[in-house]
């Protein structure tokens, strides 16, 4: 039997309209708008998490102040501002949101090819947040483990939410990691097999490339957070002893023995690390784009790019011990691990060298997402370098529980994934709504942000130096600090808070532009990509009209010589340039000059 | 953790080597590249579900490989005791092997076209697996009479746990298994539409099988 491609079998891919307000928006199947109801939950439920990074930071800058923030308070905060960021937001907005809108438009499907498991992914991720967010409102509280959760402490008395908090958590997290696979099952499936006629995987804008090893780490190494939630669960339910040793608590001896710590740690980090990378790369992939749109130029390297990212995407799974040096390890070890981290900076650092290569000589457009991805260039640059500094195990051991980590990763994890996020919404906004954001308000977004974020974590690396702590509450007895630490501190609490209000301004862009937005057309940005060259903005349901776009050359025909415009669609054909512009003849391989 | 090493290693191997070789020799920016010379270049020739189905197993490997990476951490404890298993497993496995087959001889069937035998292996299938799991459960009950509770050792929590698990993966089988066999049997299908059911069955249950063999080597060899 002769092999059709999925993408040639056109009648199977006609979806049946729906009608309903009900089935057109909520009980959707259309991966736009599952794309959309990610997002928007996402950020809601991110914005509960920065309002608690701003009473922390209340805490932490005026202590004693504000007596409705006690220590059990603090750390609860603290533990559902790390999840909910790493997990709930970024993790469920680049995949769940970036990747369901941008894949099938980005490949030329008219959808993902499992629609329904589609739909049930977004409604599991959100009883996951609804599960998450319901542990505020139980006896005791959300738990205040911190985000790694280690135990013996997350499920000993004496930690907050060790009734029902902790539980709450680990089923949360199971549920979302149903809801992971299914969504990642999904994109991984439409990327190999649903690409439109001509889209071979090297035409594939970098965001897809991104988004596709992104959901491949994640697919592989969430598993690894399931086992870890599972058995800490059976530990707290059941009295097992996967994780507790012997152990006395509040004099009394419990009925645990034998188990290990370690091999918690072991298993979340197995997890937690390539998390770094399922987060780092689809914003590796979409600031790709961002960029070479914005610079009118081919992205530098293209070959090049996608290697770094299945390098990077390969060695992100053998580098997780670098986050228990302190832990203690046999010292080879811990020479492993901390040279595979260093390795991990080569690719790294190829992506970085290529986006700089990519601007030079470009004709930069300034606007508001080029701002932010060249925000994004520097501090990611900047985490980065930290990064290496905590890679290697003599630096990270004094350094590790001081607030010079808390700038590191809040610099490359924090920061620049949601400078991205900022500017792929500014980006591909008109495309979801058919209007533009407000530049100006929008410039106004990014000043404050970026600058407010500097002063935010720039000062930590020095305080981290100066041995301040993280994790605590208050600082006790600290007569090691110069007054000029405390000071600092208010300087950043009050800079949180700003950035934190700051935002106001874009989600009343947000919102407001929706109804009074200057009117986009289908491509604003005189973009290649296909999502741009739709027949409808915002694309309707079935994404192409009657027929499937077909893809003649790659992402990145910017600046072609000899061609009028300065940017080739993706979907236009050779002869079709060529009896458009006479002029231009055998120059075929100019993109590669450019 | 050396056991998920290797195994991710050897996934990651594949997945790589796999993208590498659509990219070495391809010059994206190469304008003079007409559509013709690269029909669908890239594309697995498989059926999208197939392809997901072979993700999944994937992703289910990884499950169950962290949680022998586990185990066997776990085991270097001083407080190891290691389980009697139930002699009762054997029978059990042999069951789980008897679903295969079935699965097997209905995948072959409806290669050929026959009806009847496809139906036969089908309801043979279903029943052994269901078996499988009623044995399982059986031998939780004779463990837990015989004094191993869950909470009283780490081998007694991980055999109730492996066990749960790749239950509750034959469960989803059975489930996709219910759906196809109501249609084959109320309905007069012809054996072609049930063709792609079938097949991903029968993969889907040639894996289980696997798996348990590997976890019930495991559980004897400790």
């Amino acid at each position: 039997m002769a092999y059709v491609a999925f993408a040639d079998r056109d009648h199977e891919l006609e979806h049946r309209d729906p009608t309903t307000f009900i089935t057109k928006y909520i009980w959707s199947q259309d991966h736009k708008v599952i794309g959309v109801q990610y997002g928007i939950t996402a950020i809601i439920v991110g914005l509960v998490a920065l309002v608690l990074s701003g009473i922390m930071r209340l805490q932490l800058g005026f202590p004693d102040t504000f007596a409705f923030i006690t220590p059990t308070n603090y750390y609860q905060f603290i533990t559902m501002h790390g999840m909910i960021m790493v997990v709930f937001l970024l993790t469920a907005l680049f995949l769940g949101g970036f990747g369901n809108y941008l894949i099938p438009l980005m490949v030329g499907a008219r959808d993902m090819v499992f629609p329904f498991m589609n739909m049930l992914s977004y409604w599991l991720y959100l009883v996951s947040v609804i599960v998450l967010l319901t542990s505020f409102f139980v006896p005791g509280g959300p738990t205040g483990a911190g985000w790694t959760l280690y135990p013996p402490q997350a499920i000993l008395p004496g930690t907050p939410g060790t009734d029902w908090g902790i539980l709450l958590m680990l089923g949360s997290l199971a549920i979302f990691i149903v809801a992971f696979t299914m969504g990642g099952l999904n994109y991984v499936t439409t990327i190999l097999q649903a690409r439109t006629r001509g889209m071979t995987l090297m035409r594939l804008p970098l965001s897809i490339w991104g988004i596709f090893m992104a959901t491949i780490l994640g697919l592989l190494a969430f598993p690894a957070l399931f086992v870890s939630a599972v058995m800490m669960t059976l530990d707290k339910t059941l009295g097992t002893s996967f994780f507790m040793p012997a152990i006395i608590s509040m004099g009394e001896q419990l009925d645990y023995s034998g188990g290990s710590p370690i091999l918690f740690q072991h298993l979340f980090w197995f997890f937690g690390h390539p998390e770094v990378y399922i987060v780092a790369l689809p914003a590796f992939g979409l600031v790709s784009d961002i960029l070479s749109t914005n610079a009118r130029k081919a992205i530098f390297g293209y070959r090049m790019m996608v290697w770094a990212i299945l390098a990077i995407g390969g060695l992100s799974f053998i580098v997780w011990a670098h986050h228990m040096y302190v832990s203690g390890m046999n010292p080879y070890f811990g020479f492993f691990f901390a040279t595979t981290t260093l390795l991990i900076a080569v690719p790294t650092a190829i992506k970085v060298y290529n986006w700089i290569l990519t601007l030079w000589q470009g004709n930069i457009r300034l606007n508001v997402p080029m701002l932010f991805a060249i925000g994004f260039i520097f501090t990611f640059l900047h985490g980065g370098l930290t990064g290496i500094f905590l890679g290697n195990v003599v630096v990270d051991l004094p350094l590790s529980d001081t607030y010079f980590v808390v700038a590191h990763f809040h610099m490359v994890m924090g920061v620049s994934p949601i400078l991205v996020v900022f500017g792929s919404i500014y980006h591909w906004y008109p495309k979801i709504t058919g209007r533009m954001l407000n530049e100006t308000l929008g410039k106004w977004h990014f000043w404050c942000t970026f600058l407010g974020t500097y002063a935010i974590y720039l000062p930590m690396h020095y305080l981290g130096f100066l041995g301040v702590p993280r994790r605590y509450f208050a600082m006790g007895n600290t007569e090691f600090m110069p007054e000029s630490a405390f000071v600092l501190n208010q300087s950043i609490t009050i800079s949180a808070l700003f950035v934190g209000v700051v935002q106001l301004i874009f989600l009343y862009n947000l919102i407001s532009s929706m109804r009074n937005g200057k009117k986009a057309g289908s491509n604003p940005w005189q973009a290649t990509t296909l999502e741009w060259q739709t027949p409808d903005t915002p694309p309707k349901h079935g994404n192409w009209g009657h027929d499937l776009p077909e893809v003649h050359r790659w992402a990145y025909d910017y600046s072609v010589p000899g061609y009028p415009d300065d940017f080739i669609p993706q979907n236009v054909p050779e002869n079709q340039m060529l009896t458009e512009h006479d002029d231009v003849t055998n120059d075929s391989d100019s993109g590669a000059i450019s | 953790m050396i056991f998920t090493l290797v195994f991710l290693a050897v996934i990651m191997a594949t997945v790589i080597t796999w993208l590498l070789r659509q990219s070495l020799h391809t010059q994206p920016w190469d304008a003079n590249d007409p559509i013709e010379n690269r029909p669908n270049r890239g594309v697995i020739m498989a059926e999208p579900v197939k392809v997901a189905l072979l993700s999944f197993i994937a992703v289910v490997t990884s499950l169950f490989a962290l949680f022998l990476s586990a185990y066997l951490m776990r085991m270097q404890m001083v407080d190891w005791s290691p389980l009697a298993e139930p002699k009762l497993l054997w029978l059990n496995t042999g069951l789980l092997v008897l679903a295969s087959i079935a699965f097997q001889l209905t995948r072959g069937a409806v290669t050929k076209g026959q009806l009847l035998i496809m139906k036969t292996g089908l309801i043979t299938g279903g029943v052994c697996t269901t078996l499988f799991l009623f044995g399982q459960l059986v031998a939780w009950q004779q463990l837990n009479a015989g004094g191993y509770f869950i909470s009283d050792n780490p081998a007694n929590a991980f055999f109730y746990v492996l066990t749960a698990l790749h239950g509750i993966h034959l469960l989803g089988g059975m489930w996709v298994w219910g759906k196809i066999t109501v249609r084959v049997l109320t309905s007069s299908v012809d054996t072609q539409s049930a063709r792609l059911s079938i097949e991903l069955c029968s993969v889907y249950w040639h894996y289980l099988l696997l798996v348990w063999i590997g976890l019930f080597a495991l559980l004897l060899s400790t």
